[in-house]
C-alpha cells in the first residue's frame, strides 16, 4: 500500500498495459484508501465503487492489443463533484441538488473512460466552486493532508486532498479564478489551469462560464501532462471549445532552450508571506543559474483583477444558478404555498451564505442602472488585462509569480472575512480573466513545513512550456 | 388614418415567429407540435447543470432569409444575450436571446389596404432567440401547474416594427402580409392558432396632429388574426376613454382575454421586470460573412409578386387570378401541382379560385392538408375538357371527392355520371319532349325563341344532367329550326 500511495499514474498505466499489474488491484487499493483516509479528510462526497470495479475488470479482461492503446489504463482518478457522471449523485457541494443524478456524462468523463481511467469517486468542494478553502461545502470542510488543521485550499479542495494523500495519483478539479492552482499550492501538488477553451466544459456545472475550465491535479509534471492530453481537445458540444492540435505533452517534457522569464512586480506587493517571497527568490536563482534570463515586468492592471473577477464571475453565476429553482430536480421547499414561496424557500434553504452573497452581488452588478458601472466596466478592464498579458508575452516566454500570497491557512481562519478570502485569488484571477494557461508548481516549504507553490503563466496554448518548466524546476525523482 | 374621438393611435407590433427547422435552436431535439408532453427534451433544453447550447445553423439561415427579404441589414457579428427571469417553463432561469446586437436591423413590410392605398411599416430589428416551454394551468382551478418543455428551445425570430401603424386594420394587414412572407420564405407556417406566430402590441394614443407620443401599454396574447384587430380596438378605446374623461394612461402590460373580449391588467410599471441582459458566455459571437449572405440571397425562394408574374406568363392566366392564387404559398403550390398534370391554366385557375377555395373554406380546413389533392383536381379538369363530364356534373363529382377523398374516375363510374354525347341516345329523348309540349314548339316557331331554354332544361332533367349541353343545343336547333 505504501508503494501505491506514491506510484505515478504513468507507472500504473504502464503496468496495466503490460499486464504486470491489474486495474482491479489498483482500483481496490484506491477505494479502500478512499473509504478510510479519504473519509478522515472528508475529501469525498460520493464513492463510485460498483462502476469503478466494473470498469477496472473490463480493462483487465481486455485483449492486450486494445489495452495497449489506453493512455490511462487502470489509473484510479477522482472527479470534483461538479462534473456530471451518470448513475451517481452530483451535489456541487450544495444542499440544493439533493437527489440529483445526472443523466449524461461530461465530455471529460467520456474521454477518461475511453482512455482507460477508473473513476473512483466524486470529491468535496466549496459549494458551486465558490470559495478558496473548501469550507463553503454543505458537506463540511476538507482537511489538508499535510496539516489536518489547515484548509486544503479551494474550491477544488477534495480533488487536491485525495491526490496529496496518495488515494489516487490523478484528479480533476475545476478553475474559475484559481480553484485548482491555489489548492495545488496548499497541498504540494502540480495543478494546471488550461487555456480557456482547451478543455470542454460540457458536463461541468457552470459557475462563471467565461472563465470556467476543468483542470487537472497530479504529483508530477509528467502525470499532469498525461492527464491533460487525455481531457483536452475540441468538443462539438461546447461552442467555446477550441480546435487545437495538442501534442503528446508527456513525451516532450524536456526543456531544450533558454527562456526569457518575467517577474511581474505587481505580484510582489504588500500582503505576501515572507516564506513565499523567499521561495520565489530561490526559484528565480535556480532558473538563472540554469541559464534562463529573468527580468522584471509590469502588469499595471493586476490590482484591478480581484474586483473585476468578482463582478464578472458573480454576474455570470447569478444567471447560471437561476436554474436551481426547485421546479425540475433537487431540493423543493414550500411546495404547498405559492410559486413565489417555493422559489424563495427552496433557494433560501438550498444555498449556503457564500453562494447567496455572490448571487446578490452578481444580480446587483447586472441591474438596470448599475450595469454600466459594474458589469460593463469590469468587461472593459478584463479586455485590457487580456491585452496586457498578450503584450507581455511579446517580450517574455513565461511569467513567474507566487500561486498564493500565503501557504495553507488554518481552517476557520478566514471564513468570517470574505474579503480576506477573496484576496487569496489575487495571483490566480488575472490569468483566469485573460484566458491564458497557468500552472502551480510545488517548490519547497515554509518554515513550518507547509508546501509553497510557484506559478508560471504562459501565452494561450503554451501548456507544453508550462509542463516543461515544471519538470525543469522539479525533476522527476 | 383612423381617428378615435380626435385621437390617433400609434401602434408597434412585436411578432414572434417559430422557425420550422427540424431541430431546436441549441440542441438536437426535434421540433414538433402536439407530441407527448416532455418527450422532445434533452439535458440542453431541460437546462440540466453542465449542459451547453450549440447554435443551429439552419435557424440562422432562416433568420437571414427574412432579414434579406424585408430589405433589412444583416449584422455581421451579432451577440446572444441572456434575458433573466424566473418562470417554471423557463428551465435555465434565463432565455437565450439577442439584445443590443441583433442579427438584423431595418427593412420594412409593404402592403395594400382595403381602400387600395399602399403602406409600408418600417422594422426596427429582427433577432434570434429560443422559445420557452408551456405552462398548463388546469381549468378546474386546482392549485398546480403542469409544465411541458417540448416547445422549449424552438427557434424563434422576433420581428419588431416601428410604431408606424395607426389603425387596427393596418395592424391586421401588416400581419397578413408578414405571414404571407414567412410562408413564402419557407421559414414559418404562420399558424397563429398553433402559436407558430404570436403577436404583442405596443399601443398609445395622442391627440390628432400631435407629434409627441402618449404613454404606451403593452398588449400581450394576441394569438389569432381575428383577435388582433379586436384587442387593439379595445385598448385604443380604453386609452381614449381614460384621456377624454380627464384621467391618464398608466404604463402597463395587459393581457388580452379572448373569452371576455377584454384586456386585463398584468403588471404596472412598478412591477416591470429587470431582465438584466448580458452577453451569453456559453456562445461565441455569431459571425455572418459576405459569402453566407450571398448564398442565402442566391437561394431565396420566389416571393409573391414574382411568382404572380411568372404564373401569368407561364400559364397564361389573368392578372387577377394570379393575385388570388399567390395570396398564400400553400395555394400557389397547390395550383402549380395541378398544372403538373393539366395544361389549361385559366381553367385550372377558375376551378381552384372558386370551387376549391369555397369548399376548403366551408370545411374549415387548410389547403395544405385538404383531402382533395392536386393530381385529383388535374384529373377532374381533364375529364371536363375532354367532354367526358359536364361542368355541372364535375361539381357533383367534386363534392363527392371532397366528402370521401375518392378519385374522380371511381365516383363517375359508381354514380354513372358519364356525359351523354351520343346523338342516337339523345334524339329519342328530345323527340318525346317535343311531342309532349306542342304548345311550346308552336311558341318557338312563332318567334318566341326564349322557350329554347325550357327544352334544354327538360332534356337535362330527363338525363339527370348528364346530357352534353352542346350536343343537346345542336340537336334541338336542328329539329326546331329545320
Amino acid at each position: 500500500m505504501s508503494d501505491y500511495k506514491t506510484i505515478s499514474a504513468t507507472q500504473i498505466a504502464d503496468d496495466v498495459r503490460e499486464g504486470r499489474g491489474s486495474a482491479v488491484d489498483f482500483t481496490s487499493k484506491a477505494l479502500k484508501l478512499a473509504a478510510t483516509e479519504g473519509r478522515e479528510l472528508n475529501a469525498f462526497i460520493t464513492l463510485c465503487e460498483e462502476k469503478a470495479l466494473r470498469q477496472a475488470a473490463a480493462i483487465d479482461q481486455m485483449s492486450p492489443e486494445l489495452r495497449a492503446k489506453l493512455p490511462l489504463a487502470g489509473v484510479p482518478i477522482a472527479l470534483k463533484d461538479n462534473i456530471s457522471y451518470t448513475d451517481y449523485p452530483m451535489t456541487c457541494g450544495s444542499h440544493i441538488l439533493d437527489g440529483y443524478i445526472p443523466p449524461f456524462d461530461a465530455t471529460v468523463v467520456t474521454r477518461l473512460i475511453e482512455a482507460g481511467a477508473v473513476i473512483i469517486g466524486k470529491t468535496n468542494m466549496d459549494e458551486f466552486a465558490m470559495g478558496s478553502s473548501n469550507e463553503n461545502s454543505y458537506f463540511g470542510p476538507v482537511k489538508n493532508p499535510v496539516d489536518r488543521s489547515r484548509a486544503p485550499g479551494g474550491s477544488s479542495g477534495g480533488s487536491a486532498a485525495v491526490v496529496a494523500q496518495g488515494i489516487v495519483p490523478l484528479s480533476l478539479g475545476s478553475e474559475t479564478g484559481g480553484s485548482v492552482r491555489q489548492p495545488a499550492a496548499f497541498c504540494g501538488l502540480f495543478g494546471l489551469k488550461p487555456t480557456y477553451g482547451a478543455v470542454s466544459r460540457f458536463g461541468l456545472t457552470a459557475f462563471a462560464s467565461s472563465t470556467d475550465q476543468i483542470s487537472p491535479f497530479a504529483r508530477s509534471a509528467e502525470d499532469l501532462a498525461l492527464l491533460y492530453r487525455v481531457v483536452a481537445g475540441w468538443d462539438e458540444n461546447d461552442s467555446t471549445s477550441v480546435a487545437y492540435d495538442h501534442p503528446d505533452y508527456a513525451s516532450v517534457l524536456e526543456l531544450d532552450r533558454k527562456l526569457k522569464i518575467g517577474l511581474p512586480k505587481e505580484y510582489f506587493a504588500e500582503g505576501i508571506d515572507a516564506d513565499v517571497a523567499a521561495t520565489i527568490d530561490r526559484a528565480r536563482q535556480a532558473l538563472e543559474s540554469a541559464g534562463h534570463t529573468i527580468s522584471d515586468v509590469s502588469l499595471p492592471l493586476t490590482n484591478k483583477a480581484i474586483p473585476t473577477y468578482y463582478v464578472i464571475a458573480s454576474a455570470e453565476a447569478s444567471a447560471n444558478l437561476a436554474r436551481f429553482d426547485g421546479v425540475r430536480y433537487g431540493l423543493r421547499e414550500s411546495n404547498d404555498r405559492s410559486l413565489e414561496a417555493m422559489y424563495s424557500d427552496t433557494r433560501e434553504s438550498g444555498f449556503g451564505p457564500e453562494v447567496k452573497r455572490r448571487i446578490m452581488l452578481g444580480t446587483y452588478a447586472l441591474s438596470s442602472g448599475y450595469y454600466d458601472a459594474y458589469y460593463n466596466k469590469a468587461s472593459q478592464v478584463r479586455e485590457l488585462m487580456r491585452q496586457e498579458f498578450e503584450q507581455s508575452f511579446k517580450s517574455v516566454d513565461l511569467l513567474l509569480s507566487p500561486t498564493s500570497p500565503t501557504p495553507a491557512f488554518k481552517l476557520g481562519e478566514k471564513i468570517d472575512d470574505p474579503l480576506a478570502m477573496y484576496l487569496s485569488d489575487v495571483y490566480t484571477a488575472p490569468a483566469s480573466l485573460a484566458g491564458v494557461p497557468a500552472i502551480s508548481i510545488p517548490y519547497g516549504e515554509s518554515s513550518d513545513g507547509l508546501p509553497i507553490g510557484v506559478q508560471c503563466i504562459a501565452a494561450s496554448f503554451g501548456e507544453s512550456l508550462l509542463f516543461q518548466i515544471a519538470n525543469h524546476l522539479v525533476p522527476r525523482a | 388614418m383612423a381617428v378615435f374621438d380626435g385621437f390617433e393611435p400609434v401602434i408597434g407590433l412585436e411578432v414572434h415567429a417559430q422557425l420550422q427547422t427540424d431541430s431546436k435552436i441549441f440542441c438536437g431535439c426535434r421540433v414538433q407540435y402536439g407530441a407527448e408532453p416532455n418527450s422532445l427534451t434533452c439535458p440542453v433544453c431541460l437546462g440540466l447543470p453542465g449542459a451547453l447550447p450549440v447554435l443551429n445553423q439552419r435557424a440562422v439561415e432562416y433568420a437571414l432569409r427574412v432579414i434579406l427579404a424585408v430589405g433589412g441589414t444583416v449584422r455581421q457579428r451579432s451577440v446572444f444575450a441572456r434575458k433573466n427571469y424566473f418562470y417554471p417553463d423557463l428551465p435555465k432561469g434565463y432565455q437565450i436571446s439577442q439584445f443590443d446586437k441583433p442579427i438584423g436591423e431595418g427593412g420594412g413590410i409593404s402592403f395594400t389596404l382595403e381602400d387600395g392605398s399602399e403602406k409600408t411599416v418600417g422594422l426596427i430589428r429582427i433577432h434570434l432567440e429560443e422559445d420557452a416551454g408551456k405552462s398548463l394551468h388546469p381549468e378546474s382551478g386546482e392549485p398546480y401547474t403542469q409544465v411541458d418543455l417540448n416547445r422549449c428551445g424552438t427557434p424563434l425570430i422576433e420581428i419588431v416594427s416601428q410604431p408606424d401603424i395607426h389603425a387596427p386594420e393596418e395592424a391586421y394587414a401588416y400581419l397578413v402580409k408578414l405571414k404571407q412572407l414567412l410562408q413564402y420564405l419557407e421559414v414559418c407556417t404562420g399558424d397563429m392558432e398553433k402559436g407558430h406566430l404570436r403577436c404583442d402590441a405596443n399601443v398609445s394614443v395622442r391627440p390628432q396632429g400631435a407629434s409627441e407620443l402618449g404613454t404606451r401599454t403593452e398588449l400581450k396574447n394576441l394569438n389569432s388574426f381575428k383577435h388582433v384587430e379586436k384587442a387593439l380596438r379595445f385598448e385604443i378605446e380604453r386609452q381614449v376613454g381614460l384621456l377624454t374623461s380627464g384621467s391618464v394612461v398608466e404604463q402597463a402590460t395587459l393581457l388580452w382575454n379572448e373569452k371576455t373580449g377584454a384586456a386585463e391588467m398584468m403588471r404596472t410599471k412598478e412591477e416591470s421586470h429587470d431582465y438584466r441582459y448580458f452577453p451569453e458566455p456559453d456562445l461565441v459571437n455569431l459571425v455572418v460573412d459576405d459569402a453566407w449572405i450571398n448564398d442565402i440571397t442566391g437561394a431565396m425562394p420566389e416571393l409573391p409578386d414574382r411568382k404572380a408574374a411568372r404564373f401569368i406568363s407561364e400559364y397564361g392566366i389573368r392578372e387577377y387570378d394570379a393575385g388570388v392564387l399567390t395570396d398564400s404559398r400553400p395555394l400557389a403550390d397547390y395550383f402549380e401541382a395541378v398544372m403538373a398534370g393539366f395544361d389549361d391554366g385559366q381553367a385550372a385557375a377558375n376551378w381552384i379560385s372558386t370551387e376549391l377555395l369555397a369548399s376548403v373554406k366551408e370545411s374549415e380546413s387548410d389547403i395544405a392538408d385538404y383531402p382533395v389533392r392536386p393530381p385529383m383536381i388535374a384529373d377532374l379538369l381533364k375529364r371536363i375538357k375532354s367532354g367526358e363530364i359536364s361542368g355541372k356534373i364535375a361539381k357533383e363529382v367534386f363534392a363527392e371527392m371532397a366528402a370521401t377523398g375518392k378519385e374522380p374516375a371511381a365516383i363517375i363510374k359508381e354514380k354513372g355520371l358519364v356525359q351523354i354525347s351520343d346523338e342516337s341516345q339523345l334524339e329519342p329523348i328530345i323527340d318525346s319532349i317535343l311531342n309532349a309540349h306542342p304548345d311550346n314548339v308552336e311558341k318557338y316557331k312563332s318567334g318566341k325563341t326564349k322557350v329554347f331554354g325550357f327544352f334544354v332544361g327538360q332534356v337535362m332533367k330527363e338525363t339527370r344532367g348528364q346530357a352534353n349541353p352542346k350536343v343537346v343545343n345542336d340537336l334541338l336547333k336542328r329539329k326546331l329550326d329545320g
